[in-house]
């Protein structure tokens, strides 16, 4: 789950991690008085959307005065952010972060994540603060250092102290950046975060260093301990879909194409996606129902499909281990009586009780088409959804 | 005949009072598997349909001689269920749950290291050696006792593969889901070294997904060791790039974790790579 800037600095803040005065703001009015609050001088307006490369795309805007600040919100409050991260479709901007500034001496790049390879928390750190780090690391990645952090003992001060020189801090500055580096990484551990960036991590002209950005984003995991992290979810920023889902427990995610699928179990899921491309066609989605759906789960999963006014055609590829197929067949026959089915069905199911599905399927007078197999079923639904 | 597990493995179900645990516990015993003893604290002396309970995992096994582990404890508690379990000292340890925090499961990682059981999943369906013992969730019927070697990230399309393979005729020594976590127990790496000395394994079918380097990872050790055919497909080709699949491994980061970067992985090692799921099994029979 991803944190907007402003969230993810209130959690940073809950650690004592160095942040700028600022103020969210819903309109242009609000904006003028944030920077008041802030003094009147030099902040800057921040659009609070969850993806990378605001900057580039005119979601961030210095302002000199109050008043700047008024017009920067309005250019950018309403506005579609069209960055690398958002997908050609852009994201409307809703609020803004008013902050105020500061003297940048220098900027650096900071992250922490979880490096699954070696088992560990590492520390990301680059002197080139402030660009976008996959650029750094591809062009010059003698410039990204590494930090591997033993779990059995946590951060050293020694592995803060040694980054703060191999970043060439000046001296006068380090006790301060270790006391920032072991604060993000008490952060990200304490608070179960997935990634942590802080792009750039400033260092003032005052020699004390600065959060100016801050991406974060909660392990899903570990939202269950997380409560007060979880509520920071942003339902403006998720696919309604995504939702409906959610709370149903399946696991959606929407895609382009035209062809919806209904599947259970993930790794079977991109299976069915890459077969239906195999064929010729485009999976509208990714759907896993999960190990053990229910009637009510699949029935959801079906309106959530045929609520796509893309999806020409429908694949249902279900290998029944613990879900019995005639729980999913009972399922597809209530979900398309009750919304109607609109578009073509093809229906693949094996496994436990598989006779027993075929049978309640084939009585149960909808035009459903059935699949033995996997390309079998790509084959048919590819050709029906044309 | 198999690996990890057969008909002498003696099963200990942590969590076998909870609707999964049971459901499963009883499935596994009727496919002919030793279940000998479940674990629910504060359930000591009390029994599950005849299976002795008890109140901690060393307690099981001293009473019954268990040597494996299976593990249906619900997220928050499934890391402190697993070091329980490690720290009984028993052979093997299965977690089937699915959604354990990273952070916990890097508490594991750490407090296995120097100590001798080795752990399969989390978020795995568990193993199987047809007609000798299941342990785990897959539907049993499916499989038939033979001369392939299953390995896999993912549950149910292990399924399918399991199912084309019976279908052609072409039985399995043994089936492993290793599970669709970021951190696993048990690599692909470590069970194609198992496979690859089984004298009763003669070809191995490994399914992998998007993210993380795993699959690299085997196909490099293959191309030095293995002296097995290998047939290969990776799910997730159509999926796009910074959206998690499912499961917590299955997302494209980086650029080397896409599944078109690992198709060219394994067929640089001599993989018998497939680009659609639904030749896993004839390709398999057009290697051997």
């Amino acid at each position: 789950m991803n944190l907007h800037e402003y969230q993810a600095k209130q959690v940073l803040q809950g650690f004592g991690l160095p942040i700028l005065k600022g103020h969210l703001c819903y309109t242009p009015g609000e904006a003028e008085a944030a920077a008041d609050l802030l003094g009147g001088g030099v902040c800057v307006v921040k659009a609070q959307v969850h993806a990378g490369g605001r900057g580039k795309a005119g979601g961030v805007k210095l302002a000199k005065s109050s008043a700047e600040a008024r017009e920067a919100a309005q250019k950018i409050l309403g506005m579609k952010l069209v960055t690398p991260q958002t997908g050609a479709a852009g994201k409307i901007v809703h609020k803004v972060y008013v902050e105020a500034g500061c003297a940048i001496a220098k900027e650096y790049y900071l992250s922490l994540l979880v490096d699954r390879a070696k088992r560990c928390v590492s520390i990301i750190a680059s002197t080139e603060g402030g660009m976008e780090i996959e650029e750094v690391a591809h062009e010059t990645p003698e410039k990204i250092l590494n930090v591997r952090i033993d779990p059995k003992v946590g951060l050293q001060g020694y592995q803060a102290a040694k980054l703060a020189i191999d970043l060439g801090i000046p001296v006068e500055s380090r006790k301060h950046f270790a006391e920032v580096v072991k604060g993000l990484y008490k952060a990200f551990t304490q608070s179960d975060l997935a990634l942590l960036e802080i792009n750039p991590l400033v260092l003032t002209k005052e020699g004390t260093f600065v959060l100016l950005d801050a991406k974060a984003a909660l392990e899903d995991n570990a939202a269950f301990r997380q409560p007060a992290i979880h509520a920071m979810l942003d339902y403006d920023e998720q696919d309604p879909r995504d939702l409906r889902a959610q709370k149903y427990g399946l696991n959606y995610v929407g895609l382009d194409g035209n062809i919806g699928c209904l599947v259970n179990g993930a790794g079977l899921a991109m299976a069915t996606m890459d077969i239906i491309k195999a064929f010729g066609g485009e999976p509208a989605n990714f759907l896993d129902v999960g190990g053990g759906a229910t009637k009510e789960n699949v029935t959801e999963a079906f309106r959530i499909l045929l609520s796509d006014t893309k999806v020409k055609g429908i694949l249902v590829n279900i290998f029944g281990g613990i879900m019995k197929c005639d729980v999913i067949a009972t399922g597809i026959i209530e979900a398309a009586k009750e919304v109607g089915l609109k578009v073509p069905l093809v229906v693949r199911l094996q496994g436990t009780n598989v006779d027993l599905g075929r049978k309640m399927l084939a009585e149960s007078g909808l035009a459903i088409t059935p699949a033995d197999t996997m390309d079998d079923a790509a084959k048919k639904i590819v050709a029906l959804a044309k | 005949m198999s690996v990890l597990v057969d008909r002498n493995t003696r099963v200990v179900t942590q969590g076998i009072t909870g609707k999964t645990g049971a459901f499963h516990t009883r499935a596994c015993r009727e496919y002919g598997t030793q279940m000998v003893a479940g674990v629910t604290p504060g359930k000591g002396g009390q029994d599950f349909e005849g299976i002795p309970l008890f109140d901690t995992v060393v307690g099981a096994k001293e009473a019954t001689g268990a040597n494996v582990s299976i593990i249906y404890v619900p997220p928050p508690f499934a890391a402190d269920a697993i070091m329980e379990a490690v720290d009984a000292d028993l052979d093997l340890v299965i977690c089937i749950t699915e959604g354990i925090p990273v952070l916990d499961m890097l508490k594991v990682a750490t407090f296995m290291q120097g100590r001798r059981t080795r752990l399969i999943g989390p978020n795995c369906p568990g193993i199987i050696t047809p007609g000798q013992a299941k342990i785990g969730i897959m539907p049993g019927f499916i499989h038939k006792p033979g001369r392939i070697g299953v390995v896999s990230r993912s549950g149910t399309l292990t399924y399918e593969a399991v199912f084309q393979l019976s279908a052609l005729g072409m039985g399995q020594s043994t089936c492993i889901g290793i599970g669709g976590d970021p951190l696993n127990g048990t690599s692909f790496i470590d069970c194609l070294k198992l496979f690859n000395e089984d004298p009763e394994t003669d070809a191995v079918v490994m399914i992998g997904e998007i993210g993380g380097n795993a699959e690299v990872e085997a196909a490099k050790w293959v191309k030095a060791n293995m002296k097995k055919p290998v047939v290969s497909f990776i799910a997730g080709a159509t999926a796009p790039p910074g959206r998690r699949m499912g499961h917590a491994g299955a997302i494209i980061s980086g650029g080397d974790d896409t599944a078109e970067a690992k198709f060219t992985a394994l067929s640089a090692a001599g993989i018998h790579v497939v680009r659609s799921p639904h030749e896993i099994g004839s390709k398999m029979r057009d290697v051997l």
